[in-house]
Formats: structure tokens, C-alpha cells, sequence
């Protein structure tokens, strides 16, 4: 299917036809299903049915597309058209935290969601202007191939391949977590098996064929992803609105959830209702000051309570509720403890509801200029570590053409644009629901969707009427961001094919990007580490066959990994973006832009970004801090440079990278002449030309 | 030695460009990022800084690709360093 067309342009027009029948055929299966659904398909069946047909066509495309050759595997041939390689892009871009993490974000975060949002698009301008043209010109296999040939020896080299693997190991991890998580949704499997039914699915298209592979399931992957995103959104707007453009009037709706957040915050109910968990967690955190005689002294208390009852006589009904309350004491003080813990946290549920279109809330104005700060330096991490994913610039290898490459970028961030724009939106039109029809309603009168979603995982979704008023406020509620997502088509009152629909989005959109995200650690250990550094000499079958053996021991071991469940998955995706971005950007553009650039500055500068990021990262991110220093995860956090949260820490890594590099280049021989002649050749597309 | 005179030239235009639309860029990003609290007038229903945010820069950075790749596809054929046709 993908190797008979013998010119690129029959190759183009070949590919838009497989591609169209396949969405159409997609949609076909989609509306059988809800068809079958209709009927009196159970609902367990549908979510096997998607996910056996689902993995079935990424495994099928898999071994269609199966190859041995060098430049097939690491490259796709170096054929994938401009169009075909930003889809492709888009679905290795975008992961399960884009797919359903942002939306939440989104809505749990208003304002302040915006910086994934921007830092995870803007990021490609540096992708297009510094970076894709030139690699694409140099033309090789992997990121450290680049920095090998450009600062020559093996140390720049083996620097790269470090950094390649930590960030792209972190990363894969997550997702996964995410295969494993949605998978458990679709069909109700095992947390463990649903990551190994996962990684079936990953290692079968990978596995076999390599980057080319992996690139055509990618662009199938994402146009099931893009269906699954815009149908429920486009469903709600409709119903909402009454227009089917959710993106462009969503403004309207934002204003009626602004007017509506004023009430709340006005209401006395609310107040009521925050006044109670602001009581709950100062008892807590006084109770949590001495556990051991906050212990003893209520036990004692009670104990008094109730012999004081019965001593008094007092009616049957009193000694029964001091009995009652003193059976409801905590067993022991660990239990009382957790408790109070749990108290004491209740405290973000006393907070005043969140002004979703206001930029940096705060409470003073210093309190704003922090979160401002905050803001511009996660958006600037996450750009520049856009444009220092290995697996993402490996991409731009794949194009035909340096031109192509630069149209290339432009598709990408089309393509993103689409689902980018698009959750915003959503967020608030979710938001919109909720304040509307949920707040303020009888809880003997909640939406059938509410009610589901509280039985199927309350940690989505719960409501308890603190209050006792029999009428549901805001500050009830307490909701997950990943619901947002995976909730909305039962909200718009879609059938559960749709909700099966978006699951497998999410699968496509995790599976995707831990294909590339695995290939590209086998090939930093197979081409770079051992072809180019340690066996020269060895043949182009034995290193295929290598990287493929490594992909499977890679893939087992994040699988081990995620199946721990490790703590504070979203810190470490965004880990992966601060460790790329101090450590492969300084090094990458200087390359190109800097001929005096050395290559022992450029290993310096490249470890110097990466420590000091990983150093600022252990030293105040408490579950960090207590994997490597072993400090208490509730112990306050010290040592926070210019009130710079930990997840940013890549601010100081970047500049620090530039810095290192530009002081030692200049106290360093220059690149010998070759060096820069490679890189003038890497500057102009066709030199032979001129 | 014209050769390598024109080269130079194409590089330093290509450097300008550069240059522009980053300056372009960061005025979208962070100029408006930072005066966010002060940009909240109303924009076809949305406050203008989270319209921004959540759309206005997004297509401004298309345009800002799109331009770039269309400018130096022009640049290559003007110098002659275009690639053939494969």
C-alpha cells in the first residue's frame, strides 16, 4: 500500500485516496456501531469492539509498511510529504495530556490554562525558523547525529543521546500511563493488562516498520483523534448556541460564565457552604499541630459527653448521639491523622471560585506578579523545549525537501491549531453547563449524566451536600479535569458510541506519541550509541535488528514503569519539555547559527542546561526532593529562586546553556574548517546550485 | 567571489527575517502576556487578552510560518539555491 507509487507527486495522490477511503470507512464503522447501539448492543461490547478494531488497523498498517532498510526505518524513506507529515506531526505531538489533560486544565485553571496552550504551539515558530530547514538540509537520522557531525567527537554526541533518552523516557512513561488509563475506561480490564494491551498495539506498528511505519499510523492516528475531538464539542455548541462553530462564538458563552461566577461568589449559600470547609480545614491543621493529644483530647471529650448523658438522664435520644458520635471517632490516631490530612486540604474547596477569563488572580498585587511571572516562564519553557524534542524534530527529517520541511512546520501547527483552539472552548462550554444546570438544582433533580459519572469514578466527580439544603452549590462540587473531556458527549446527550469514539481518540493520541517517543530512544541507542560510537562497522541489517530489540526492552521497561503508577504524571511531562529545552536548544541553534560554536562548549553548555535544571527541579519539587534528598513531601519548600515554580525550572537551564556555550567557545580553538563549511552547507538548500 | 558575495546576502536576509518575525512573536506573546491584566476590553465577546491566548496568537503563528516558508521559498529561486525537482 505505501511502496508501489514510483513518482512523488503519483505518491501524493495515492496516499490522499487510501487516506480519504480510510476516514470514510471510519466513519462507516462508527455509525454501524451506533447503529448495533441502538438495538441493544451492550455498552461493554462497543469499547471492546473500538478498541480490538482500533489496535487491529494500527498493527495492520504496522506490517504493511514492515521493512528492513535503514533509511525506511530511521526516516521513512525521506518521502512523507509536506501535508502527510504535519498530520503525522500532529498525532506525535499530541499526547493523552493534550487530548485530555488540556481541556480540564483548561477549566480547572481558566486564564492560566493559556500557557499550554500557547507555549505548546508558538513553540513550532522556533521549529520553522531555526531549526527544521537546517536539519532537514543536514539530513540524517536523529538529533545527536546532528550535534555529532556539527561539534565533531564523541563526546557532543554522547551528550545528546543523555539528554535524548531522559527527556523522551520521562515522557513515554506518561503515556503509557495514559494507554493504560484509557483503556481501563473503554473496557473495564485491569489497570496492568490494559498498559500491556496498549503496548501491543505500540510495538507491533514500531516494531515491524520502523519510522515509516510509524508515520503512516500516525496520520491515521490522527485523523481519528481530530473526528473524536470535534464531534462532541460541535454536538454541545449546537445545543448550547445553535451554531455548530463552538471556536468562534464560545465568547459569548465565556461572558455569561463571567456574570455567572460574580453571583456565586456573591451568594450566600456559597458563602455557607465555603464557610464550612474553611472551618473544617483550620480544625484540621490545629488538630494535625499535636496529633497524639488532638487524639486523646477529643476521645476524651466525647467520652465525657456521653457519661455525662447518661448520668443526667437525659433523653434516650441524646445518649444515642453521643454513642454515635463516639462510634464515628477515628479508630486510632493514624486513622484521625488521615483524616485531618484530608480536613486540612479542604481549604482549596473554601476558596472563592475561580474568574475563568482573568489573567493572573491573586490576591495583591504582588501575589499577581507572581503568577504573571510564573506564567511567561512556563510558556517560554514549554516553546522552547517544543523546539528540542528529539522526536519531534526527527520529524522534519522525513520530508522530501528542505522546501517541504518548511511547509511541513506549517501543516504541523495546522493541524494542532485545530484541536489547540478547540479546547478552550470546550472548557467553557462544559463550564457553562455546570453553573446552569448543575448549580442550583435539586440534588433529587441532577442530570442523569451526574449521577453516572459520580458512581463511575467518584474522583471525577462528586457532589455531597455539605450544606444540608438539598440544593447543589458550587462549592459541592468537587470535579477532575479529566472529565471534562470524556464526560461531554453524555452531556450533550450523544450516544455512547461517542463516548467510545473519544476514548479511542485518546488512545490514538497517547498510542501515537509513545510510538515516536520509543523510537526515538532506540534509535539514539542503536544508531547513535552503537553504530556511531561503538562498532562502526556494523551492518545496516544488524542495526535495524538491534533498534528493534532495544524498542522492546525500552517499551517493557516504561510499561514497568507506568505500571507503578509514579506520583505527579502531568510534573513529568513537563519535566521532559524544561530538560529538553535547556539541554538540545542552545547547542542546536548555535550550531547553525554560530560558526565559532566548539564542541567542548557545546558539551559543557548542553550538561551545564540539563544540571542546572535538574538541580533547581530536585531542590523544590517536593516529590522529587523526597525521591533524591529524602525530605518529607509536606516539609515547605526552600530555595525558590525569584518565586519560579519548579516546573519552569528550564528559565534558568536555557539561558545558562547560551551562556556556557558562547564563554567557553570564545576561550576554545575554533571548529576546524570542515565544521564550518558543514555548517555553510546546511544554510542554503541547494549550494551546488549558486 | 560574487558567488560567495550573494550568499552572504541571501544569508543576511534570511537572518532579517528571522529577526522580524521573532520580534513579531515575542510582541504576541510576551508584550501581550505581560499587559494581560490591563488588555481586557472587550473582543467579540471575549476579554482581548484571553482571546489571545487562546486564538489570536495560535493564528498569528501560523501566518508567521506560513510567511516565513513562502518568503524563503522566493529567496531560494531568487539566489539559485533551490532544490530540483526530485
Amino acid at each position: 500500500m505505501f511502496q508501489e507509487a514510483k513518482s512523488q507527486s503519483a505518491f501524493v495522490s495515492q496516499l490522499k485516496k487510501v487516506y480519504t477511503f480510510y476516514t470514510g470507512g471510519f466513519i462507516v464503522f462508527v455509525i454501524l456501531l451506533g447503529i448495533a447501539e441502538a438495538m441493544g448492543m451492550p455498552r461493554v461490547w462497543i469499547g471492546y469492539l473500538f478498541l480490538a478494531m482500533t489496535i487491529l488497523l494500527y498493527a495492520g498498517i504496522g506490517i504493511m509498511s514492515r521493512t528492513n532498510i535503514a533509511d525506511e526505518y530511521y526516516v521513512a524513506g525521506r518521502r512523507v510529504p509536506a501535508l502527510f507529515n504535519g498530520m503525522a506531526t500532529g498525532a506525535d505531538w499530541m499526547s493523552a495530556a493534550s487530548f485530555i489533560g488540556m481541556a480540564g486544565g483548561l477549566y480547572l485553571g481558566g486564564y492560566s490554562g493559556l500557557a499550554f496552550i500557547m507555549g505548546w504551539t508558538g513553540g513550532y515558530c522556533l521549529v520553522a525558523l531555526f531549526l527544521a530547514p537546517y536539519l532537514r538540509k543536514f539530513g540524517q537520522f536523529t538529533i545527536p547525529d546532528f550535534l555529532g557531525a556539527r561539534y565533531g567527537g564523541h563526546l557532543p554526541r554522547f551528550v545528546g543521546i543523555l539528554i535524548a533518552i531522559l527527556c523522551s523516557f520521562t515522557y513515554v512513561v506518561a503515556q503509557i500511563y495514559g494507554v493504560g488509563l484509557i483503556t481501563t475506561r473503554l473496557t473495564g480490564v485491569e489497570f496492568t493488562l490494559g498498559i500491556f494491551l496498549g503496548l501491543g498495539g505500540i510495538l507491533v506498528c514500531s516494531f515491524l516498520g520502523g519510522m515509516k511505519a510509524v508515520t503512516w499510523t500516525q496520520v491515521a492516528q490522527y485523523i481519528i483523534l481530530i473526528i473524536a475531538y470535534m464531534i462532541p464539542v460541535v454536538w454541545l455548541s449546537v445545543k448550547q448556541t445553535g451554531v455548530p462553530i463552538p471556536q468562534a462564538v464560545y465568547g459569548y458563552q465565556l461572558q455569561k460564565v463571567t456574570a455567572k461566577e460574580q453571583l456565586l461568589i456573591d451568594d450566600p449559600k456559597e458563602k455557607e457552604v465555603r464557610g464550612i470547609f474553611a472551618s473544617r480545614a483550620a480544625t484540621g491543621a490545629e488538630s494535625l499541630k499535636d496529633p497524639a493529644k488532638s487524639y486523646a483530647d477529643g476521645k476524651a471529650k466525647l467520652d465525657a459527653d456521653l457519661a455525662k448523658a447518661k448520668a443526667d438522664n437525659a433523653p434516650e435520644a441524646d445518649v444515642k448521639k453521643a454513642e454515635a458520635a463516639l462510634a464515628a471517632y477515628p479508630k486510632d490516631q493514624a486513622a484521625a491523622t488521615a483524616q485531618w490530612t484530608k480536613d486540612r486540604a479542604a481549604a482549596g474547596r473554601a476558596a472563592l471560585p475561580l474568574r475563568h477569563a482573568e489573567a493572573f488572580p491573586g490576591k495583591d498585587d504582588k501575589a499577581r506578579d507572581i503568577a504573571r511571572k510564573n506564567f511567561l516562564a512556563l510558556t517560554l519553557c514549554l516553546m522552547v523545549g517544543t523546539a528540542a524534542l528529539p522526536h519531534i524534530l526527527m520529524r522534519y527529517y522525513t520530508t522530501p525537501s528542505v522546501k517541504e520541511a518548511r511547509a511541513s512546520v506549517t501543516w504541523s501547527l495546522f493541524f494542532i491549531f485545530l484541536l489547540y483552539f478547540t479546547a478552550p472552548s470546550l472548557a467553557v462550554l462544559v463550564k457553562y453547563t455546570i453553573y446552569h444546570d448543575v448549580v442550583g438544582t435539586a440534588f433529587s433533580a441532577l442530570p442523569a449524566w451526574v449521577k453516572n459519572w459520580q458512581a463511575v469514578d467518584p474522583s471525577l466527580l462528586s457532589i455531597v451536600d455539605v450544606n444540608k439544603d438539598g440544593i447543589v452549590q458550587l462549592a459541592e462540587i468537587a470535579i477532575g479535569g479529566d472529565i471534562v473531556v470524556l464526560a461531554t458527549p453524555e452531556i450533550a446527550g450523544l450516544p455512547y458510541v461517542i463516548s467510545g469514539l473519544v476514548a479511542a481518540g485518546g488512545l490514538a493520541a497517547a498510542l501515537s506519541t509513545a510510538d515516536g517517543l520509543l523510537l526515538t530512544i532506540a534509535n539514539a541507542l542503536s544508531h547513535d550509541l552503537y553504530y556511531m560510537m561503538i562498532d562502526p562497522n556494523a551492518t545496516t541489517q544488524r542495526r535495524v535488528t538491534l533498534s528493534k530489540i532495544l524498542l522492546l526492552v525500552v517499551a517493557v521497561l516504561a510499561a514497568l514503569v507506568a505500571a507503578q503508577k509514579p506520583a505527579d504524571i502531568l510534573f513529568l511531562v513537563s519535566a521532559a519539555f524544561s530538560l529538553a529545552a535547556a539541554g538540545f536548544f542552545p547547542a542546536l541553534t548555535l550550531g547553525i547559527f554560530w560558526k565559532r560554536a566548539t564542541g567542548i562548549a557545546a558539551s559543557l553548555g548542553m550538561l551545564a542546561g540539563v544540571g542546572i535544571t535538574f538541580y533547581y527541579m530536585a531542590t523544590t519539587q517536593p516529590w522529587l526532593r523526597e525521591m533524591f534528598f529524602g525530605t518529607p513531601r509536606s516539609a515547605p519548600v526552600t530555595g525558590i529562586w525569584w518565586d519560579i515554580q519548579p516546573i519552569s525550572a528550564g528559565l534558568f537551564g536555557i539561558p545558562l546553556g547560551f551562556i556556557v556555550i558562547v564563554l567557553v567557545s570564545l576561550v576554545t580553538p575554533a571548529p576546524s574548517k570542515e565544521v564550518q563549511d558543514m555548517v555553510e552547507d546546511v544554510r542554503y538548500p541547494n549550494l551546488k546550485a549558486a | 567571489m560574487e558567488a560567495s558575495e550573494k550568499r552572504k546576502e541571501y544569508w543576511k536576509k534570511n537572518l532579517t527575517i528571522t529577526a522580524i518575525l521573532m520580534v513579531i512573536w515575542f510582541v504576541i506573546t510576551y508584550v501581550i502576556g505581560y499587559y494581560a491584566r490591563d488588555l481586557s476590553f472587550n473582543f467579540f465577546g471575549w476579554p482581548f487578552a484571553f482571546y489571545m491566548g487562546a486564538q489570536g496568537s495560535l493564528i498569528l503563528y501560523i501566518v508567521i510560518i506560513w510567511f516565513y516558508a513562502r518568503y524563503m521559498n522566493n529567496l531560494d529561486i531568487e539566489y539559485g539555491v533551490q532544490e530540483g525537482e526530485e
